[in-house]
């Protein structure tokens, strides 16, 4: 199908992107287009302005700052797929680019569209929430930073106002002992996740758990972590037992269902991945003491 | 309606039009300028038979609007063929492989396998590298073995059997 009418506008800066939104009715920003506008063109959704910012330039620049990258939200997802350091400074963000989409629709989304749409089986949101990324967002009456966790308001929606545009993401530079994996489940390469696990894992020089986040997407509306065990398990040597603790409460997380796949199979889904990537973090362990 | 003043290169010709905000790109190619070449399957960026190059890089034609191609430089299917008519590299291979059956997803297909080339200069790809990049293309005759020994032939011609 077609897009129903909008007018287009195309704002240079910010300021003048964060104007057309306060001022316009019924405007939604355009980032990427790779989720919008197949909304649009399926009548899912419909606007009466799209404010484009694929030319706000200001908002396509990778900065590095102090323990973390600024990755400006219209970077595109190709272009962190490519950008040097991210392979060794955020591993995981690293990883899981690659699961996002097709080539051809990384050539076009960018980061700060994929976490704004916030599907919920997406890699990106996975990633920030995984990472404890912070989001700074923009409006005419100014600017204010978001914890990423904070960030989710119910499927599909945020805690943005109507008038404020994400700008930028902190994306925090990992310990150079984390072992981060991210793993997925899809039908077909890339396909929509079925289930996805997100882990960072950094062992002290005696193999007990230093620091340890584990993130899952595809079950529920929103991705989830399960900090209370990332807590628990700090300071103790890895057992089975934390895994059938862990396997047992992600088997009472709610999950979603839809035409291919049951709520219990994406659980199942979720379990295995769990081992498998806090296996993978294990092995991978790059302690330098223990090699 | 807005109407919209766009300026781009499409292959070799620069185009100016006056375009809707609402037109995409896959149909203004298509509807304005007459370049049929490019097909439109899914209209939801799933399928890759829009496929198009745009400065270079491969999109869904159906998921970018016309106006946001203002100043870019778009190239489809119709400038894959030499100057002088005859075919091309890709071409003949696609054709020495039997790349396509029914024809309907090659043009994008063949758009992502030009800039794959264009991206491994001289790197030699494995099978498994060319599939996860032609994964975005959907070919209902499931013709996918032909297309990927054609595109492993133009970018390991010295592996190629």
């Amino acid at each position: 199908m077609k897009a129903a009418h909008f007018d287009y506008h195309a704002p240079r800066t910010l300021v003048e992107a964060l104007d057309l939104l306060s001022t316009l009715e019924n405007a939604r920003v355009l980032a990427g287009g790779q989720s919008l506008m197949p909304m649009l063109n399926l009548r899912l959704g419909g606007f009466d302005h799209l404010i484009d910012l694929g030319h706000v330039a200001e908002l396509s620049v990778i900065e590095k700052v102090s323990g973390a990258y600024k990755i400006g939200a219209m970077v595109r997802q190709r272009e962190i797929e490519k950008f040097e350091g991210f392979e060794k400074n955020v591993p995981l963000l690293y990883q899981a680019i690659r699961y996002v989409g097709h080539q051809q629709t990384r050539n076009r989304g960018t980061i700060g569209g994929s976490i704004c749409h916030l599907d919920p089986s997406a890699e990106l949101p996975l990633v920030a929430l995984t990472m404890d990324a912070r989001l700074e967002v923009a409006s005419t009456r100014g600017m204010r930073q978001i914890e990423f966790k904070d960030f989710f308001s119910s499927l599909l929606s945020s805690v943005l106002s109507p008038d404020e545009i994400l700008t930028r993401i902190y994306m925090p530079v990992s310990h150079e002992s984390d072992c981060c994996v991210f793993l997925e489940f899809s039908r077909r390469p890339a396909d929509f996740a079925i289930a996805s696990v997100a882990v960072v894992l950094r062992l002290d020089e005696q193999e007990k758990i230093q620091h340890l986040k584990i993130g899952i997407g595809g079950l529920g509306p929103s991705a989830v972590r399960l900090y209370e065990f990332e807590q628990k398990f700090k300071g103790q040597f890895w057992s089975e037992t934390m895994l059938s603790e862990l396997q047992s409460h992600i088997k009472t997380l709610p999950g979603e269902g839809d035409l291919d796949n049951t709520p219990e199979y994406r659980n199942t889904l979720a379990q295995v991945l769990v081992k498998r990537a806090l296996t993978k973090a294990f092995q991978m362990n790059k302690n330098p003491l223990h090699g | 309606m807005a109407k919209h003043q766009i300026e781009l290169r499409v292959n070799e010709n620069t185009y100016s039009r006056t375009v809707d905000s609402a037109l995409n790109l896959v149909d203004f190619l298509r509807n304005e300028l007459g370049l049929k070449g490019t097909h439109i399957g899914c209209e939801h960026g799933v399928c890759g038979a829009c496929t198009v190059l745009v400065d270079q890089k491969t999109v869904r034609a159906c998921l970018m609007l016309a106006v946001q191609a203002q100043g870019m430089h778009v190239q489809t299917i119709e400038s894959i063929a030499n100057a002088d008519g005859s075919l091309s590299e890709i071409q003949l291979k696609m054709k020495e492989h039997h790349g396509l059956q029914c024809g309907f997803c090659t043009p994008g297909v063949v758009m992502t396998i030009k800039e794959l080339m264009a991206e491994n200069k001289g790197l030699a790809l494995s099978e498994a590298q060319v599939r996860t990049a032609l994964s975005g293309n959907l070919c209902r005759c499931t013709g996918y073995q032909g297309m990927v020994d054609a595109a492993l032939d133009l970018i390991n011609p010295s592996l190629a059997q």
